[in-house]
């Protein structure tokens, strides 16, 4: 366990140090948020039907969507695509850890450290000029923050099952160009998934997506009741442990299959 | 002149032979970029579906913007792929021999590569603004073709513009600025939607400062032969694509400047 510990805070460490690209993604990020903002506008304007999601609600959403988008698992760890293509991949073998259990850890760091970097700025400033709100109550902020760390959990295991898919691919193409595609608009990060129609949002609310945006954002601003948010959490952890166990059935059998490249 | 064309097209056809050995790759990556470029376009279907128009525009007239800046960004993405990575060659000193070399750097950067995957943006852009033009019933006269090759040739060329300004960034930075990328996304972003439903600050910025909206809204404006709520005349919605060989003529002109400052990291 400490092994794996020391790996995550070093990653953490490392990753912290990359600030220019955070101011960098900073701009992006408020650019993007200010964007969206002005097409929601535009919709809520054409409408005057009333709104499953109100107006000042899909601000905060995207606001919060903009600051936590570096967690979603939305592409490839850069390193792992390097190993597998150089064949250095082998002394991940060789290490007398569990490799999964370290690619998670990997993941882990990865989609924490630059997020923090990202959405502290961005959350101060979009929280003074530009709309983005507090929780919707105690209760509200409370449930928010436990499923954040659900969605954590769940985005590492995805993450960590694109990182396993190159095992296969050695390239970034094919699984690792469709699943972030998904991932954009079934979480909700895209279009926010009241604003889906009836039949998709029955299916959509099955899949594991849903945990990463969805319920966490809808419980701050308060869309989904704090009182019904235990069988939300118990639906991300399910899917978090069937994801686990399916990338740990494929790293598996990846390794056995694995032919090293190079010499 | 000629010369650099024809040996443009010849650095082009040795990246296309090139890329075309791994044809297993090329089609799969093409695919999966049309699938992921594709399921933007579910976005757009799906708060049409909820909130029925956007300020007196339909999902077919959106389409319309929304296929032709993907296609003139598909274009210029493709043929761009030089300056993209051109940080890191700044990075490695590599830069160094392009300069030796009896040949504008421009041209040689240009030439790199011709990135074929981009096809499945094209496809893309290409199905939703055919589906677009069908749902509304336009016929496409001599002139509607006229203004929509205008407005890609135009978008592609500020698109291109945008590419070749990061990289002259990268010879103060020696990194590649994910700033102006965001420039070059939140362009694409914002005309997909006609500019009259944003702020005055962003339709000021995507006219005045980086020009998209000439090269995509005014001429889809008279494509469409929609009024225009903005209230440019006809004439300008016809001239607007200009601005963006202009752009592309400025970012070179910066481009040689910054050449000119260039130091080598290499030893």
């Amino acid at each position: 366990m400490r092994g794996y510990w020391a790996l995550v805070s070093a990653r953490f460490r490392m990753l912290l140090q990359y600030r220019a690209a955070a101011v960098g993604g900073f701009g992006t990020q408020l650019f993007f948020g200010l964007i969206l903002i002005m097409v929601y506008e535009a919709f809520y304007r054409s409408s005057s039907a009333p709104q499953p999601l109100p107006y000042a609600d899909v601000v905060t959403y995207v606001w919060l969507g903009q600051g936590l988008l570096a967690m979603l698992p939305w592409n490839v760890d850069a390193e792992i695509r390097a190993l597998v293509r150089s064949g250095n991949v082998a002394y991940e073998l060789l290490r007398p850890i569990d490799l999964y259990n370290a690619w998670y850890c990997r993941a882990l760091a990865w989609r924490t450290a630059p997020t923090l970097l990202r959405s502290v700025p961005l959350f101060v400033v979009a929280g003074l000029f530009f709309g983005l709100r507090p929780p919707a109550s105690p209760a509200g902020a409370a449930a928010f923050l436990v499923a954040m760390l659900g969605a954590l959990l769940l985005g590492c295991a995805i993450t960590t099952l694109m990182n396993i898919s190159l095992l296969w691919t050695t390239s970034d193409d094919g699984i690792a160009l469709l699943l972030p595609a998904a991932v954009l608009v079934f979480s909700g990060m895209m279009v926010p998934l009241p604003l889906f129609p009836a039949w998709a949002q029955r299916i959509l609310y099955l899949l594991p997506f849903r945990g990463l945006i969805d319920v966490p954002f809808r419980l701050y601003v308060g869309n989904i009741p704090p009182a019904e948010c235990l069988p939300l959490f118990a639906q991300q952890l399910a899917w978090t442990a069937a994801l686990v166990l399916l990338g740990r059935w494929l790293l598996e059998r990846g390794k056995r299959r694995l032919v090293v490249q190079g010499g | 002149m000629f010369n650099a064309v024809h040996l443009y097209f010849r650095y082009l056809g040795v990246s296309v032979r090139s890329q075309l050995q791994y044809r297993a790759s090329f089609i799969m990556m093409s695919l999966g970029q049309l699938a992921a470029t594709g399921i933007e376009f579910v976005s757009v279907w799906v708060l049409f579906g909820h909130f029925g128009s956007l300020e007196g525009w339909s999902l077919a007239e959106v389409a319309v913007f929304y296929g032709l800046v993907n296609i003139a960004y598909s274009f210029s993405d493709a043929a761009a792929r030089g300056f993209d990575l051109f940080g890191a060659m700044v990075k490695s000193g590599d830069f160094d021999r392009l300069l030796l070399r009896p040949r504008s750097t421009a041209l040689q950067l240009a030439g790199q590569e011709l990135t074929l995957k981009r096809i499945g943006r094209l496809a893309q852009g290409n199905t939703v603004l055919l589906w677009g033009s069908a749902q509304l019933g336009l016929a496409w006269t001599p002139t509607r073709l006229a203004l929509a090759a205008g407005a890609i040739i135009g978008g592609a060329c500020i698109f291109y513009g945008l590419f070749v300004l990061q990289a002259t960034l990268a010879f103060w930075t020696t990194e590649s600025l994910e700033i102006v990328n965001s420039v070059t996304a939140g362009g694409v972003q914002t005309t997909q939607y006609p500019l009259a439903i944003y702020q005055r600050w962003m339709r000021r910025f995507f006219t005045f400062v980086v020009p998209l909206a000439c090269a995509s809204y005014f001429p889809v404006v008279a494509i469409l032969g929609h009024p225009d709520p903005l209230g440019s005349p006809v004439w300008l919605q016809w001239l607007a694509p200009l601005a963006g060989p202009a752009f592309l003529a400025l970012a070179l002109q910066v481009w040689k400047i910054g050449v000119r400052h260039y130091t080598s990291t290499g030893s």
